[in-house]
């Protein structure tokens, strides 16, 4: 089963990492990712650029352009992780250790119905 | 990350937020100020052992406003001392206050704090410092670094622009549409001053003032957040980004300044590049032009550019054309003569360039520019006055460095060149 790890956090708390505190924490989640990516388990890794850059389709009828992310709640959609888990329990695992490298904010865990690995250059 | 990193984190991200509703409260800077740094104490001795509460921003309000009314109440001595207890039970509290700050109040309450700081009554640099101090919550001693002064010297500079500002009487109403957007387009004024504050350092005191760029990042982020339809903040946002996406390439190690055509532009920065684009490309749907969002698209046409000639010169001459008629300054033409440099030739620019000498006769770059164009149509003896000129008129010893080169070059170029090269 793939599971999608959706990465919460405070936008204005990562926000006031510096550039090194930022690259410390990347090198701890990259320390999680290896052991997965070893393991033959790690799908696709994207972290996404502030809200502030997002803009939402409201599917009403016409379609209505808005800029700003879908919901304007206190902790924003920051990135995501697909993983190849046998259960629920593994993946909960992964989000924790996940959780140890970057504490703070919060993981949402989803079931995958239908997955392409894609063909973007990284 | 330590344990107390995460509550500095938390509290500069809630510092803007809970200033600005610590102002509204008090109407007084320093008692909000005052306010918001008790409250800060309070947060190290608590935070750690309770964990962080939901809301910080609302935690810092909450105890922020009860420690001021104390202290207010005690200094008028109409009541005793309150227990600590009266102020520790926060709980049920930050959720009454947690609804209350959601929606409109906040946004008003932050560009009004930043509204004060710039204030037309304060001469830039007082509302640059005013800014960082207030609202950033940098330290004293940490803008006088960045602005190369003394820790007393800025103090006095702060003391005096807050001074300013509380003779100054800002409306506390909520504003209406048109206040609203004046104030806006003086606090985006400002975020931009601050980032040129931090732009214009020399090789030498770049990595210095370089937090004065990133502060005012966050400052432009902070707005744009709470504008999210402004296309003008957006603007803003993405040029800021795209300037200081090339940071790292605009000095050697020496310090000497590298012009955009000589930059190793695998040094420019590809995730602020990422996000300058994105919202370029967001403002311009909105189809409403101005100022921040022309020299943004100019600045992506040279961060769209893997390659100095692959540059989109003819767009960017287009660009700086209308930046002409919005925004009349010779400062404009001259940026602009240097893409028709590129497009139609030296001369061509030299000609537009050259009705601007009366009112440019004391800037640098104006000589710096005639110089190179003077250089590449072969009028050597022109070009070296041109430079020489540029030399008595630089700011910094780097631009003074960059302007010496071409001289030099000149020089080699062209052996024995009068009584000046003999010197």
């Amino acid at each position: 089963m793939l599971y999608a790890i959706l990465c919460y956090h405070d936008e204005d708390h990562v926000g006031t990492w510096t550039k090194e505190q930022d690259a410390a924490v990347m090198q701890k989640l990259s320390v999680v990712q290896d052991k997965l990516t070893k393991a033959g388990r790690l799908g696709p890794v994207a972290r996404l650029l502030p809200t502030t850059a997002a803009t939402t389709l409201r599917k009403d009828d016409p379609p209505v352009v808005l800029d700003g992310p879908f919901a304007e709640t206190k902790e924003q959609l920051l990135g995501f992780y697909v993983i190849d888990c046998k259960n629920l329990d593994e993946a909960l695992d992964v989000a924790r250790d996940l959780g140890k490298a970057n504490p703070g904010g919060a993981y949402e865990i989803r079931p995958v119905g239908m997955f392409t690995p894609g063909s973007v250059p990284s | 990350m330590t344990d107390t990193a995460w509550i500095d984190g938390a509290l500069t991200s809630a510092r803007p937020q809970a200033v600005s509703a610590l102002l509204r409260y008090f109407r007084n800077l320093d008692t909000a100020e005052e306010a918001f740094q008790n409250a800060c104490l309070r947060a190290l001795k608590s935070w750690p052992q309770n964990g962080p509460p939901r809301d910080p921003a609302a935690w810092l309000i909450m105890v922020g406003r009860n420690v001021a009314i104390d202290d207010i109440r005690r200094s008028k001595k109409q009541t005793p001392l309150p227990e600590d207890e009266a102020i520790s039970d926060l709980d049920d509290a930050e959720e009454e206050l947690a609804e209350r700050l959601d929606g409109s109040h906040y946004r008003d309450d932050i560009l009004r704090l930043l509204f004060i700081c710039c204030h037309p009554d304060l001469p830039a640099t007082q509302q640059i410092a005013l800014a960082l101090r207030i609202v950033s919550g940098l330290t004293v001693k940490q803008i006088a670094r960045a602005f190369l002064v003394s820790e007393a010297a800025m103090e006095q500079r702060i003391t005096r622009a807050k001074g300013r500002v509380a003779d100054a009487n800002v409306p506390f109403e909520t504003p209406d549409a048109v206040a609203r957007s004046e104030r806006l387009a003086a606090v985006a004024a400002m975020i931009y001053l601050i980032f040129n504050e931090g732009y214009s350092a020399s090789g030498d005191t770049a990595e210095i003032r370089k937090p004065l760029c990133e502060e005012a990042i966050r400052l432009a982020r902070l707005l744009l957040r709470l504008f999210q339809s402004e296309p003008e903040i957006m603007g803003l946002t993405a040029l800021l980004l795209l300037q200081h996406a090339r940071a790292d390439a605009r000095f050697d190690s020496d310090g000497a300044v590298i012009l955009l055509d000589d930059q190793d532009r695998t040094l420019w920065n590809p995730k602020l590049i990422a996000e300058g684009l994105a919202l370029i490309d967001k403002a311009m749907r909105h189809r409403r032009s101005g100022p921040y969002q022309i020299q943004a698209a100019i600045s992506a046409l040279h961060a769209r550019a893997a390659r100095p000639e692959e540059t989109d010169w003819t767009q960017i001459d287009l660009l700086y054309g209308a930046l002409e008629v919005m925004q009349p300054s010779p400062v404009v033409t001259l940026n602009r003569a240097v893409a028709v440099s590129k497009v139609r030739g030296a001369e061509a620019a030299l000609e537009m360039i050259e009705p601007l000498a009366p009112r440019l006769s004391n800037y640098f770059h104006f000589f710096g520019v005639r110089g190179a164009f003077l250089m590449q149509l072969g009028r050597n003896d022109e070009a070296a006055t041109a430079f020489d000129r540029a030399i008595a008129l630089a700011n910094t010893s780097a631009e003074a460095a960059h302007i010496r080169m071409h001289l030099d070059r000149l020089q080699r170029d062209a052996k024995p060149r009068g009584a000046k090269a003999g010197k």
